[in-house]
Protein backbone atom coordinates (compact mmCIF):
# COMPACT_ATOMS: atom_id res chain seq x y z
CA UNK A 1 0.00 0.00 0.00
CA UNK A 2 1.42 3.64 -1.04
CA UNK A 3 1.10 6.70 1.32
CA UNK A 4 -1.62 8.12 -0.90
CA UNK A 5 -3.67 5.01 -1.29
CA UNK A 6 -3.39 4.94 2.44
CA UNK A 7 -4.50 8.81 3.15
CA UNK A 8 -7.57 8.22 0.97
CA UNK A 9 -8.48 5.50 3.29
CA UNK A 10 -7.87 7.73 6.40
CA UNK A 11 -11.12 7.61 7.18
CA UNK A 12 -11.78 4.13 8.17
CA UNK A 13 -8.67 4.27 10.76
CA UNK A 14 -10.84 7.28 12.40
CA UNK A 15 -13.96 5.64 12.49
CA UNK A 16 -12.92 2.95 15.56
CA UNK A 17 -16.06 0.77 14.44
CA UNK A 18 -14.74 0.18 10.81
CA UNK A 19 -12.79 -3.57 11.09
CA UNK A 20 -11.65 -6.54 8.48
CA UNK A 21 -9.34 -6.79 6.10
CA UNK A 22 -8.70 -3.28 5.06
CA UNK A 23 -8.08 -1.98 8.81
CA UNK A 24 -5.76 -4.59 8.94
CA UNK A 25 -4.16 -3.34 5.42
CA UNK A 26 -3.82 -0.04 6.81
CA UNK A 27 -2.33 -1.11 10.13
CA UNK A 28 -0.06 -3.04 8.22
CA UNK A 29 1.02 0.29 6.42
CA UNK A 30 1.33 2.04 9.90
CA UNK A 31 4.10 0.04 11.02
CA UNK A 32 6.23 0.66 8.52
CA UNK A 33 5.66 4.39 7.76
CA UNK A 34 6.25 7.01 10.11
CA UNK A 35 4.80 9.57 8.10
CA UNK A 36 1.51 8.42 7.66
CA UNK A 37 1.24 7.16 11.31
CA UNK A 38 2.23 10.88 11.84
CA UNK A 39 -0.82 12.25 9.63
CA UNK A 40 -3.13 9.71 11.38
CA UNK A 41 -2.41 10.89 14.81
CA UNK A 42 -2.21 14.44 14.20
CA UNK A 43 -5.86 14.75 12.05
CA UNK A 44 -7.08 12.09 14.92
CA UNK A 45 -6.13 15.22 17.29
CA UNK A 46 -7.74 17.66 15.38
CA UNK A 47 -10.79 16.60 15.10
CA UNK A 48 -10.20 15.69 19.01
CA UNK A 49 -9.65 19.56 19.71
CA UNK A 50 -12.48 20.96 17.73
CA UNK A 51 -14.57 19.09 19.27
CA UNK A 52 -13.56 19.69 22.90
CA UNK A 53 -13.42 23.38 22.01
CA UNK A 54 -17.15 25.11 22.56
CA UNK A 55 -16.40 27.53 19.48
CA UNK A 56 -19.33 29.21 19.09
CA UNK A 57 -21.00 29.05 22.64
CA UNK A 58 -24.14 30.75 22.72
CA UNK A 59 -24.50 32.49 25.78
CA UNK A 60 -27.49 31.55 28.19
CA UNK A 61 -28.72 35.72 27.80
CA UNK A 62 -28.40 35.39 23.95
CA UNK A 63 -30.36 31.67 23.79
CA UNK A 64 -33.65 33.46 25.88
CA UNK A 65 -33.48 36.39 23.59
CA UNK A 66 -33.21 33.91 20.56
CA UNK A 67 -35.54 31.62 21.99
CA UNK A 68 -38.38 34.50 22.81
CA UNK A 69 -37.64 35.68 19.11
CA UNK A 70 -38.32 32.33 17.65
CA UNK A 71 -41.24 32.06 19.32
CA UNK A 72 -42.49 35.33 18.75
CA UNK A 73 -42.21 35.11 15.14
CA UNK A 74 -43.54 31.98 14.91
CA UNK A 75 -47.14 33.12 16.87
CA UNK A 76 -46.91 36.08 14.38
CA UNK A 77 -46.96 34.24 11.22
CA UNK A 78 -50.44 33.55 11.52
CA UNK A 79 -50.03 29.59 11.32
CA UNK B 1 -47.21 24.99 19.77
CA UNK B 2 -46.15 23.69 23.09
CA UNK B 3 -44.56 21.07 21.09
CA UNK B 4 -42.88 22.91 18.59
CA UNK B 5 -41.52 25.36 21.50
CA UNK B 6 -40.12 21.71 23.17
CA UNK B 7 -38.12 21.37 19.58
CA UNK B 8 -36.68 24.87 19.60
CA UNK B 9 -35.59 24.56 23.24
CA UNK B 10 -33.81 21.58 22.47
CA UNK B 11 -31.85 22.13 18.92
CA UNK B 12 -31.61 26.14 18.88
CA UNK B 13 -28.00 25.69 20.33
CA UNK B 14 -27.38 23.03 17.68
CA UNK B 15 -28.94 24.93 14.98
CA UNK B 16 -26.81 28.34 16.04
CA UNK B 17 -23.53 26.72 16.13
CA UNK B 18 -23.88 25.05 12.55
CA UNK B 19 -24.90 28.67 11.21
CA UNK B 20 -22.03 30.09 12.96
CA UNK B 21 -19.94 27.86 11.18
CA UNK B 22 -21.17 28.87 7.58
CA UNK B 23 -21.54 32.73 7.93
CA UNK B 24 -18.91 33.13 10.83
CA UNK B 25 -20.58 36.24 12.23
CA UNK B 26 -22.96 35.98 15.49
CA UNK B 27 -25.58 38.46 14.29
CA UNK B 28 -26.20 36.82 11.01
CA UNK B 29 -26.09 33.50 13.00
CA UNK B 30 -28.76 34.57 15.00
CA UNK B 31 -31.05 35.59 12.19
CA UNK B 32 -30.29 32.08 10.47
CA UNK B 33 -31.80 30.44 13.65
CA UNK B 34 -34.71 32.58 13.73
CA UNK B 35 -35.84 32.02 10.32
CA UNK B 36 -34.52 28.46 9.95
CA UNK B 37 -37.03 28.13 13.16
CA UNK B 38 -39.88 30.12 11.25
CA UNK B 39 -39.54 28.15 8.33
CA UNK B 40 -39.97 24.47 9.92
CA UNK B 41 -43.09 25.91 11.55
CA UNK B 42 -44.64 27.24 8.63
CA UNK B 43 -44.11 23.82 7.05
CA UNK B 44 -44.33 21.72 9.43
CA UNK B 45 -46.88 19.90 7.30
CA UNK B 46 -44.63 19.31 4.91
CA UNK B 47 -42.38 16.86 7.09
CA UNK B 48 -42.72 13.47 6.12
CA UNK B 49 -41.13 11.69 9.30
CA UNK B 50 -38.94 9.86 7.05
CA UNK B 51 -35.89 11.66 8.52
CA UNK B 52 -35.32 13.20 11.49
CA UNK B 53 -36.79 16.37 12.66
CA UNK B 54 -33.46 16.96 13.26
CA UNK B 55 -31.55 16.51 9.94
CA UNK B 56 -34.30 18.27 8.04
CA UNK B 57 -33.99 21.50 10.45
CA UNK B 58 -30.12 21.56 9.51
CA UNK B 59 -30.83 21.51 5.70
CA UNK B 60 -33.35 23.94 6.28
CA UNK B 61 -30.60 26.18 8.45
CA UNK B 62 -27.83 25.23 6.05
CA UNK B 63 -30.41 26.97 3.28
CA UNK B 64 -30.86 29.91 5.20
CA UNK B 65 -27.13 30.41 6.25
CA UNK B 66 -25.95 30.20 2.67
CA UNK B 67 -28.34 33.09 1.50
CA UNK B 68 -27.14 35.00 4.22
CA UNK B 69 -23.51 34.36 2.84
CA UNK B 70 -24.97 35.64 -0.61
CA UNK B 71 -26.82 38.64 0.84
CA UNK B 72 -23.37 39.36 2.35
CA UNK B 73 -21.06 39.30 -0.53
CA UNK B 74 -23.29 41.54 -2.45
CA UNK B 75 -25.64 39.02 -4.47
CA UNK B 76 -23.15 36.94 -5.72
CA UNK B 77 -23.94 33.10 -5.60
CA UNK B 78 -22.89 30.90 -3.12
CA UNK B 79 -23.44 27.56 -2.89
CA UNK B 80 -22.67 24.68 -1.12
CA UNK B 81 -20.32 23.22 -3.89
CA UNK B 82 -18.36 26.66 -3.76
CA UNK B 83 -14.12 26.06 -4.04
CA UNK B 84 -14.04 22.24 -2.96
CA UNK B 85 -12.50 21.94 -6.52
CA UNK B 86 -9.18 22.14 -4.53
CA UNK B 87 -6.25 20.23 -3.91
CA UNK B 88 -4.42 21.62 -0.78
CA UNK B 89 -4.42 19.11 2.20
CA UNK B 90 -5.35 16.21 0.04
CA UNK B 91 -1.64 15.16 0.63
CA UNK B 92 -0.17 16.60 3.68
CA UNK B 93 2.87 18.28 3.13
CA UNK B 94 4.01 19.39 6.60
CA UNK B 95 4.63 15.70 7.94
CA UNK B 96 5.71 17.56 11.60
CA UNK B 97 4.26 16.28 14.79
CA UNK B 98 2.74 17.69 17.03
CA UNK B 99 4.77 18.09 19.94
CA UNK B 100 4.54 19.53 22.91
CA UNK B 101 1.17 18.57 23.00
CA UNK B 102 -0.69 22.18 21.11
CA UNK B 103 -2.54 21.58 24.17
CA UNK B 104 -0.42 22.65 26.33
CA UNK B 105 1.13 25.76 24.40
CA UNK B 106 -2.03 27.85 24.13
CA UNK B 107 -4.77 28.92 27.06
CA UNK B 108 -8.14 27.75 26.11
CA UNK B 109 -9.56 31.16 24.73
CA UNK B 110 -6.37 31.49 22.85
CA UNK B 111 -6.69 27.88 21.27
CA UNK B 112 -9.92 28.92 20.51
CA UNK B 113 -8.77 31.84 18.67
CA UNK B 114 -6.80 29.62 16.85
CA UNK B 115 -9.64 26.69 16.01
CA UNK B 116 -11.93 29.80 14.50
CA UNK B 117 -8.90 31.25 12.17
CA UNK B 118 -8.13 27.79 10.71
CA UNK B 119 -11.69 26.34 10.20
CA UNK B 120 -12.89 30.40 8.46
CA UNK B 121 -10.26 29.44 6.13
CA UNK B 122 -11.82 26.57 4.66
CA UNK B 123 -14.62 26.81 1.86
CA UNK B 124 -18.12 27.03 3.27
CA UNK B 125 -18.92 23.70 1.27
CA UNK B 126 -15.73 21.91 4.28
CA UNK B 127 -16.47 24.18 6.80
CA UNK B 128 -20.17 22.65 6.98
CA UNK B 129 -19.19 19.05 6.42
CA UNK B 130 -16.56 19.11 9.00
CA UNK B 131 -19.17 20.46 11.63
CA UNK B 132 -21.69 18.18 10.92
CA UNK B 133 -19.67 15.44 10.85
CA UNK B 134 -17.09 16.22 13.54
CA UNK B 135 -18.18 18.52 15.73
CA UNK B 136 -21.74 18.13 16.25
CA UNK B 137 -21.56 14.23 14.91
CA UNK B 138 -24.28 13.22 12.34
CA UNK B 139 -24.07 10.36 10.39
CA UNK B 140 -22.37 10.45 7.34
CA UNK B 141 -26.17 9.61 5.89
CA UNK B 142 -27.45 12.24 7.62
CA UNK B 143 -24.87 14.85 6.96
CA UNK B 144 -25.52 13.76 3.24
CA UNK B 145 -29.51 14.14 3.34
CA UNK B 146 -29.44 17.71 5.55
CA UNK B 147 -26.62 18.91 2.66
CA UNK B 148 -28.35 16.94 0.03
CA UNK B 149 -25.10 15.87 -1.19
CA UNK B 150 -24.28 11.99 -2.06
CA UNK B 151 -22.46 9.94 0.51
CA UNK B 152 -19.45 9.74 -1.34
CA UNK B 153 -19.42 13.17 -1.85
CA UNK B 154 -19.97 14.35 2.03
CA UNK B 155 -16.53 11.35 2.84
CA UNK B 156 -14.34 13.47 0.23
CA UNK B 157 -15.30 16.48 1.49
CA UNK B 158 -14.82 15.78 5.39
CA UNK B 159 -11.65 14.04 4.53
CA UNK B 160 -10.05 16.96 2.93
CA UNK B 161 -11.37 19.39 5.23
CA UNK B 162 -9.95 17.27 8.10
CA UNK B 163 -6.32 16.79 6.38
CA UNK B 164 -6.69 20.82 5.44
CA UNK B 165 -7.55 21.80 9.26
CA UNK B 166 -4.79 19.67 10.17
CA UNK B 167 -2.11 21.06 7.90
CA UNK B 168 -3.05 24.73 8.84
CA UNK B 169 -3.15 23.85 12.34
CA UNK B 170 0.36 22.20 11.96
CA UNK B 171 1.82 25.56 11.03
CA UNK B 172 0.37 27.51 13.88
CA UNK B 173 1.83 24.89 16.91
CA UNK B 174 4.66 24.73 14.60
CA UNK B 175 5.27 28.51 15.45
CA UNK B 176 4.05 28.30 19.16
CA UNK B 177 6.23 25.51 19.51
CA UNK B 178 9.18 27.73 18.74
CA UNK B 179 7.96 30.38 20.30
CA UNK B 180 8.01 28.22 23.46
CA UNK B 181 11.84 27.00 22.90
CA UNK B 182 12.91 30.66 22.76
CA UNK B 183 11.03 31.79 25.87
CA UNK B 184 12.74 28.73 27.46
CA UNK B 185 16.23 29.90 26.14
CA UNK B 186 15.88 33.37 27.57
Amino acid sequence: MTCTEFLQQLDEMLDPAIAGPLRAELQEHLHCCEHCEIALNTTRKTIEIYRKHELYELPEDLQERLHVAILEKCRGCGK
Amino acid sequence: MAAFEKLVRQYERQVFRIAQHIVQNREDAEDVVQDAFLKSYEKLDQFQGNSKFYTWLVRIAVNEALMRLRKRRTGRMVSIDEDVETDEGSMPRDLADWSPDPEALYGQSEMADILRKTIQGLPPGFRVVFALRDVDGLSTEETAEALGLSIPAVKSRLLRARLQLRERLTRYFKRGARRQSKDGVK
